[in-house]
């Protein structure tokens, strides 16, 4: 069945009916208002997924949706042209340019914690870019699933994109079909397993995996500030979020005081009992429950740490004095625990940090710019926000991806349809000076070699096109005096 | 006649250092690799490339190499590919040599943070991105073009601020010795290292963990080398041969056009991955094509291309007995054909009547070997090549507009060349790679430090102005987020409504 859904794809694909823009941004108008006019039902579906609010749904997902599509709707012409290179002395006669080309069917493999963004935001990008696509809605989020599954086709070209749901089989028997890109947000695991299969068939991909991602506090900072952003970043969404803060770096003197600080903030959002509050989201099964559990076994618990499996609530959790060789500190938490490792300054933190895996983000709260300078410079992550979490994946002109074991590829706004292009190289030569290629041509003499030296070192100059302007210039600028002295010699009284 | 020179001590030394390849290293290369990865490794930790300065020094003195050389590198091509030192200067130094200039002039403007432009919505905040190394980059070459194809992304890597090992091809070995021997004595011994492997033994290599690995090889390899950097999650570039069409419109200057294809098919002896592999000739251009090509040949190569000194040979028996086997089981020979079993040399020749499932044409073509097949118009060849797998480089030569259009729009490729062949491939400011089938990735000149760069994007917030981020906080209201959604949709340009939040 897998098999006949690529297959039908790549042939409606190979048709060309993608490739006019209009098509795309009539797709992407359709998708625009499958959003607006579903709304209360993505939400409901979420609901019932993860306990999320309403609100949450549409900070966290509709709004990066729509200012995606509205972003490629606007774009879309620009990015799709052809992007013109600098050309230099030896090519001045020819046309040199890259242009963008769809790559054909693109799958795309959501997760579950943010089961809309995660795959309409890859998919906006596949569409401007003029290629097929296959959805694949993790199972985990059902009633997000289902709801994909039957609203897709109302909306979008049914013959372009399709929803696969199911659960393991499906996704691996998809896996062993051949596609153009595979676009996967999940865990590491997986994810070498889905670069695995994409290898066979020679599939570039792109890769959104998770990690720990720390979050630094320095001494100097407003903590009461640091403190709110990161309960609310950590918080959010039951912990279950990929770019989280996974746990807090700190020197020993401060602890107490972000645990105050946490506490204080948590009562102010939650209320006393987050169990009861309408704000505070559920873990998604009772697997992931015993798991997020379990890490909570050696730790100090400093706040927090109720449990009740019967509705997979676990609450806001902050241990202290966690060590590094703890099982919380060995695997991405992805839960509502905040274990808090005490270091001894900056080059302690950052150490710790190095001798990791590079995380998706990395956070640092600090007055103190050469702290902050330190930071970026010394450590590596996928991205960073600065006296904030989670931020750094809102701005849609930059980039957002993975680097080592967190992913490879970025998207969000053009990063996406670039993503999911071929850049293709073009050279457009005419048949006029052929001469200039005999040096190039054998017998391969001495001379030749000269003159065709000669022509590369003028290749090598990288300011011979400033050359070229200031001698048009300079040319102009003579003209223009000249003219101007037979003016004035012609208006003068004889 | 004198009596034979007793063996002297220098003499004992010198036969001593000209042992085979597979001497030099001792250890497998995996083993090998393992050693010096380890202390590549803790090099990159010790922050040894971050500097601009250092990063300068190596690829200045990689010029140098190559300058102070250029007869050792004449001369292992010499043996290895019985390449004329035309193309040796021309394609192998030149190009690396113009490619490192390039770097080392625009390597400060390139390191550069880039200041992502703010809008009203992003004021209070600073947005960037920042060029960061990878790490470890493994880099491996290939025997078609040994130097360049190991250099250049070398160039990359070097100037993005990895550090790197190189694998020359085993295949061509004096150039692979010469290469062992050189790059310690210039560049950093603890950053750059060189290590000689098979090609069955590059996967163990990859499963090392590298952050980045470079391919330029064949398909079947190119999949292995995928697999295996999966293993580990390292990305890859993938630039993988194929078969390049070359469509020859009825509209054309036929005699450039012959030149051009003559030249590119049989420089370096037909061994190229980027070298138009066959002709989709129209049927009115055929026969004029067929007696230019023939004229271009006489020109560049003389009536005995075996005499001639621009002209190579196969680099081993393997490639000559499997181009010899394309010639003799494919179509017709119409130019050339004859063989030399003893200097591995193989005439230029011209293939007619050649039919798709004849070898030729099932095959990656190595050698001076030029099929043609004749299509009606533009329009068969079209469906002739997205029949096939999308290939390195498309070529057309035509001078109708109409047929050009269809040839560019209506296929793929990695890139894409009118009038003229191969040098697409060798520009510093286009990236040149594969697509599909042919690879992933691209690489030259900025190209290059962006494949062997992790973009990071910053987001630097001030603490300052938290009475603005209360809005995204619980308790949630919807006042709130009809506060929020609104000051969305106000925003055009959607940057970022991270302001309010």
């Amino acid at each position: 069945m897998e098999k006949q859904v690529v297959d039908g794809l790549r042939e409606v694909f190979q048709s060309g009916r993608s490739r006019p823009l209009q098509y795309r941004k009539q797709q992407l108008r359709a998708l625009h208002r499958l959003i607006t006019e579903h709304q209360a039902d993505i939400e409901q579906s979420l609901k019932q997924d993860l306990n999320r609010n309403t609100y949450n749904t549409s900070l966290f997902e509709l709004i990066g949706i729509e200012s995606d599509i509205k972003l490629a709707e606007s774009d879309l012409a620009d990015w799709a042209g052809p992007r013109h290179v600098k050309k230099n002395l030896n090519i001045a006669s020819d046309d040199v340019y890259i242009k963008p080309e769809p790559l054909g069917v693109v799958l795309i493999i959501g997760p579950w914690n943010y089961p809309w963004a995660t795959v309409l935001q890859p998919l906006i990008g596949a569409i401007a870019a003029g290629n097929a696509a296959v959805v694949k809605p993790s199972e985990l989020s059902e009633h997000s699933a289902r709801l994909m599954n039957e609203l897709l086709p109302l909306y979008l070209d049914k013959e372009m994109y399709q929803v696969v749901t199911g659960g393991v089989p499906e996704t691996q028997e998809l896996l062993k079909q051949r596609f153009d890109h595979i676009f996967y947000t999940g865990n590491s695991t997986v994810g070498k397993l889905v670069m695995e299969a994409a290898a066979r068939h020679l599939t570039p991909v792109t890769l959104e995996l998770g990690g720990k991602s720390p979050c630094y506090i320095d001494k100097n900072c407003d903590i009461a500030v640091a403190c709110r952003r990161i309960t609310w970043g950590k918080f959010a969404n039951c912990g279950q979020t990929c770019i989280a803060p996974d746990y807090i770096l700190c020197e020993p003197s401060v602890q107490d005081r972000i645990v105050k600080e946490i506490q204080k903030t948590l009562q102010e959002f939650y209320q006393e009992d987050p169990k009861s509050s309408p704000d505070y989201c559920r873990i998604i099964n009772t697997r992931h429950f015993d798991r997020v559990l379990a890490l909570m076994n050696e730790c100090t618990i400093a706040l927090g740490g109720e449990s009740d499996r019967s509705q997979c609530y676990i609450a806001p959790t902050v241990l202290k004095d966690v060590l590094p060789h703890f099982k919380i500190m060995q695997e991405e938490i992805f839960g509502p625990l905040l274990p808090i490792v005490t270091v001894n300054g900056l080059s302690e933190a950052i150490n710790f940090i190095n001798t990791r895996e590079k995380p998706l983000a990395l956070y640092v709260f600090s007055s103190d710019k050469t702290v902050i300078k330190r930071m970026l410079t010394e450590t590596t992550s996928g991205g960073v926000t600065v006296n904030d979490v989670l931020m750094h994946y809102t701005v849609n002109t930059l980039p957002f991806g993975g680097v080592g074991n967190s992913g490879m590829g970025a998207y969000h706004g053009r990063h996406t349809f670039d993503q999911l292009s071929h850049h293709r190289s073009c050279l457009i030569k005419s048949f006029a000076m052929e001469s200039l290629n005999d040096a190039r041509y054998p017998p391969l003499t001495a001379a030749r070699l000269s003159k065709a030296k000669f022509f590369m070192q003028h290749h090598l100059c990288s300011c011979s096109g400033v050359c070229v302007w200031a001698v048009i210039a300079t040319i102009l600028a003579i003209g223009l005096l000249v003219g101007l002295i037979v003016v004035l010699i012609q208006k003068t009284p004889v | 006649m004198s009596s034979p020179p007793s063996p002297s001590p220098t003499r004992w030394f010198k036969a001593l250092r000209r042992t085979r390849i597979e001497d030099v290293c001792l250890k497998s290369g995996a083993a090998a690799c393992a050693e010096v990865l380890k202390r590549a490794r803790a090099a990159f930790r010790a922050g040894r490339t971050a500097q601009d300065s250092f990063r300068l020094a190596q690829l200045e003195a990689l010029v140098r190499m190559l300058m102070e050389h250029e007869c050792d590198f004449v001369d292992a091509l010499g043996r290895d590919l019985h390449k004329p030192r035309f193309e040796t200067v021309m394609s192998e130094l030149m190009t690396v040599k113009s490619e490192a200039l390039h770097t080392i002039s625009n390597l400060k403007k390139w390191m550069e943070v880039q200041r992502i432009e703010r809008s009203w919505a992003t004021a209070f905040d600073e947005c960037l991105v920042v060029n960061e190394p990878l790490g470890v980059v493994l880099i491996i070459g290939n025997w078609t073009s040994p130097l360049q194809l190991c250099l250049v992304p070398l160039v990359g890597a070097i100037a993005a601020g990895n550090c790197v090992i190189i694998s020359p091809s085993e295949t061509c070995t004096h150039t692979a010795e010469l290469l062992h021997r050189l790059i310690p004595a210039y560049l950093d011994n603890e950053c750059f290292h060189s290590v000689v492997a098979a090609a069955h033994e590059i996967p163990e290599m990859i499963d090392l963990k590298f952050d980045h690995v470079f391919f330029f090889g064949d398909k079947e390899n190119g999949i292995k080398v995928a697999q295996a950097a999966a293993r580990t999650l390292a990305r890859v570039t993938l630039v993988l041969s194929g078969k390049n069409p070359c469509y020859v419109d009825s509209q054309c200057d036929i005699n450039t056009t012959a030149r051009r294809i003559t030249w590119a098919r049989f420089h370096n002896a037909g061994q190229s991955a980027v070298a138009p592999d066959y002709i989709l000739c129209h049927v009115d251009a055929k026969d004029n094509l067929l007696q230019a090509l023939r004229c271009a040949l006489l020109q560049f190569y003389g009536t005995d291309p075996r005499e001639s000194r621009s002209f190579g040979r196969m680099v081993n028996e393997e490639i000559f007995n499997k181009a010899k086997d394309q010639l003799w089981r494919s179509g017709k020979v119409f130019i050339g054909g004859q063989v030399n079993d003893m200097e591995r040399y193989i005439a230029p020749t011209v293939l007619t009547e050649v039919v798709e499932s004849d070898p030729i044409m099932q095959q990656d073509v190595f050698g001076p070997i030029l099929p043609i097949l004749t299509v009606q118009d533009a329009e068969e060849a079209v469906a002739f090549i997205n029949s096939r797998e999308k290939p390195l480089c498309v070529y057309a030569y035509s001078s109708n507009d109409k047929a050009i259009s269809k040839i560019m729009n209506e296929t793929s490729s990695g890139s894409f060349c009118l009038n003229d062949s191969v040098l697409q491939s060798v520009m510093v400011g286009m990236p040149f790679g594969g697509v599909g089938a042919s690879g992933m990735g691209s690489y030259h000149g900025r190209y290059s430090f962006d494949a062997f760069s992790h973009k990071k994007s910053c987001l630097l917030r001030t603490t300052r102005i938290e009475c603005m981020a209360y809005l995204r906080y619980p308790p949630y209201e919807d006042r709130n987020l009809s506060l929020v959604s609104l000051a969305s949709s106000l925003n055009l340009r959607s940057q970022g409504w991270c302001t309010i939040l």
